[in-house]
Formats: structure tokens, sequence, C-alpha cells
């Protein structure tokens, strides 16, 4: 396979954050009350690892060795209060949805886990292409998370409505929901995977 | 690369101004958005809750402390040619499951609820977050729109009220009986110094 695609088929696939990796919990299981949300923040922790992969990549060789965790920090917490912002001021309903989530993302270990293990090593292109992969590797686990635990608690998904709520189980929408819909995902995704462990 | 110290008060000093300089720059940008979404956000549910209106109430705004209570309420009047014919109420209260929740009601000129809409809250999805349908629903006795305080009896059944009770969610029912009340106290004041 091409290596560029091999990159973005190894942070979809082979290490995808969520269902391989175990990285960056919190959001996974806080946010995916529903497939749009759980969208939403995907995408918004892909936007990030992007910004901050491609500039992590660039001043690699410019930061000495024992302080280059703090200075990825800086760079990660850099790209987060911008799409705070920019959320806050042009999409504040979603922002509201979200909420403390985003501001969460800089210590999601999903980012500095790529800074450190992928961008501090590769060059601008990988970098970029890795954060594509990882960034939608994370976004499509939270979106299949998000939409089994709306479909099984409400009865939608996306909002629209398959069968009346009444009929959904409320423990998904719930924390423990979370956790079980989660651990059955990872099984899945492990079987298809044909991982052997 | 090697460190030293100078190299590392360098390199990271170079990374936290570059930072706080584009951090100042998106700021700046969207500083004026971010306060028009806000007032937006507001005007949007000053109009959904009150009757029809021609002044700005977001500008006319003034705070009341409600009969027996320390905190002031932001009462927003809404006024046809000059004459008051309601207004909107951001109230709140503690009494809620999780935290603090945050309601904007509706009144006309008879003290009658026009409508209320939530703006925040930290209740149980499922639960809790229904308030935002429920208290509006035609079924059974839920809906408090169109209820005058003055006369209906605002607390949940369980406590000899009118007001059906979310199910499995009473601690938040109460709570935005709580918050109603609240509101219709600082709007009744509203009334009297208007007379």
């Amino acid at each position: 396979m091409n290596s560029k695609l091999k990159i973005l088929y190894n942070g979809i696939v082979t290490e995808n954050p969520t269902f391989v990796l175990m990285l960056g919990m919190c959001p996974t299981l806080g946010t995916t009350g529903s497939a749009m949300t759980g969208m939403s923040m995907g995408l918004a922790t892909m936007g990030v690892l992007i910004c901050s992969n491609v500039v992590i990549s660039l001043i690699k060789n410019l930061i000495p060795a024992k302080v280059r965790i703090p200075a990825y920090i800086v760079v990660i917490a850099t790209f987060v209060s911008v799409l705070q912002l920019v959320m806050e001021a042009y999409l504040p309903a979603l922002n509201t949805l979200l909420g403390i989530f985003i501001p969460l993302i800089v210590v999601n270990c999903i980012l500095l886990g790529r800074a450190e293990a992928f961008a501090s090593r590769h060059g601008v292109v990988d970098s970029c292409l890795d954060g594509i992969g990882i960034g939608l590797g994370f976004t499509i686990a939270l979106t299949i998370l998000g939409a089994v635990r709306e479909i099984l608690g409400t009865g939608k998904i996306f909002g629209a409505e398959i069968f009346p709520e009444t009929y959904g189980s409320l423990i998904f929408v719930l924390a423990p929901g979370a956790f079980i819909a989660l651990g059955l995902l990872i099984a899945l995704f492990t079987k298809i995977r044909g991982a052997k462990c | 690369m090697k460190s030293s110290l100078l190299n590392m008060v360098l390199s990271l000093g170079i990374i936290t101004i570059v930072a706080a300089a584009l951090l100042a720059g998106v700021y700046s940008l969207t500083e004026q958005p971010i306060k028009a979404a806000a007032l937006n956000k507001q005007i949007e549910a000053i109009s959904a809750v009150t009757p029809e209106f021609n002044n700005d109430p977001v500008a006319e705004a003034i705070e009341i402390t409600p009969e027996g209570e320390s905190t002031p309420l932001k009462v927003f009047p809404a006024k046809k040619d000059g004459q008051l014919v309601g207004a909107a109420v951001e109230s709140y209260s503690l009494a809620g499951f999780s935290g603090e929740i945050r309601l904007i009601y509706g009144f006309d000129s008879n003290g009658n609820i026009t409508g209320y809409e939530v703006m925040s809250h930290a209740e149980t999805p499922g639960l809790g977050a229904k308030m935002d349908e429920w208290f509006r629903s035609p079924e059974g006795s839920r809906n408090v729109i169109g209820l005058n305080p003055a006369t209906a009896n605002m607390t949940v059944k369980k406590d000899g009220g009118d007001i059906d009770a979310i199910t499995a969610a009473t601690i938040t029912s109460r709570a935005f009986l709580d918050a109603l009340t609240r509101a219709s106290k600082a709007y009744v004041k509203l009334q009297e110094q208007n007379k």
C-alpha cells in the first residue's frame, strides 16, 4: 500500500484512537449522548489535532528535548483556545452543547500522544495526514458510539425518530450506558479487525 | 536538540509570545460576534415568550427584587406603542437536581404565562432535561402556558398543586415551578410600579 494512504489507514483502523489505542476516553464517554454531539466533538478534536501536528512537525528541530512537552502543550492549548473562541462566536448552540469538553481537548492524550509519537519524528505532510487519519478514526468512533447510544436510549438517530422514545432504554443516554456500549463496540471492532490478543 | 538553559528559555519564550499574539488576534476578531451571539440568544428567547412588542426590551431591562428575596431578577419589559403589554423575566432556581437552572418566563398584561425558555441547566438527560417540552405539552395538566400564577396553584400535584410533574423528575419539576413563582413575583412588582 502507498505509504501516505497507509498513514491514513493506520489512524482510522490499525491504531484507531478509541477502539485500539483507547486514548481520550473522557470525551468519548462524556459527549456521545447523541450521534450529533459525538460527531461534533470528533471534528473539533480533529481540527486541533491537524493544526498541532503540522505546527509541531515544523518546529520540532527548534525545541530542546527537555522542554518539548511544555512546548507541545502550549501549541495544543493555543489551538484549542482559538477553536473555542471561534465556536462561541459562530456556533454558540454547539458550544453550549459540548460545554466543558472543548477546553478539555487540551488534556486529551490523543493530541499529546500524536505530537510525541508521530509529529516530532515525521515531516509536515506525513504529520498532517496522521492528524487527518487519527482525527477521522476518533470522529468515526464517536459518531458510531453516539448513534448506538441515541438509538437504544431515545429511539432516534441524528434527531430523526426510528421508534417512539417510550421504548428506549434511558440507561444508554446516561453514563453507565456509555461504558456498556463502548465495551461492546470495542469487542466488535477487535473481532472485525481479526486481532489476536 | 541538546538542551541548555539559554535555548530552553529562548524557545519556550518565543513559542509563548507567538501563542499569546495569535490568541490576542483571534480574541479581538471574535469579541464582537461573541457578544452579538449572546445578545441574539437573549432577544430570541424574549421574543419567543412575550406578547408582540415594538420597543427594545434589552435596553429597557430593569432589575427587580421579588417579595421576600434578596437577589434581583432581570426583567425585560415588552411595550407596544409605549404601553406595557407584558414582560420577560430571567429567573433561576437552585432547587434542581444538579446545579442552577436558568429560565426565562414571559407574562402578558393580565399576569398570564405566555411562554418560557430554558437558558441553561445541568439536569439529567432524558428525565429532568425534558422540562423544555413538558410544561408546554397539552397532555394532562402539564401545560403552564396560559395559566395565571395569581389564581392557579403553581406546585406539583404531589405537593397539592395543579401541575403534573415530569415522570421520574419531580425535583426538577419543583425547581421549574420555583423559578416560575420567583419570576411571577418580580412581574407583579413591575406591574405595580407601572400603575
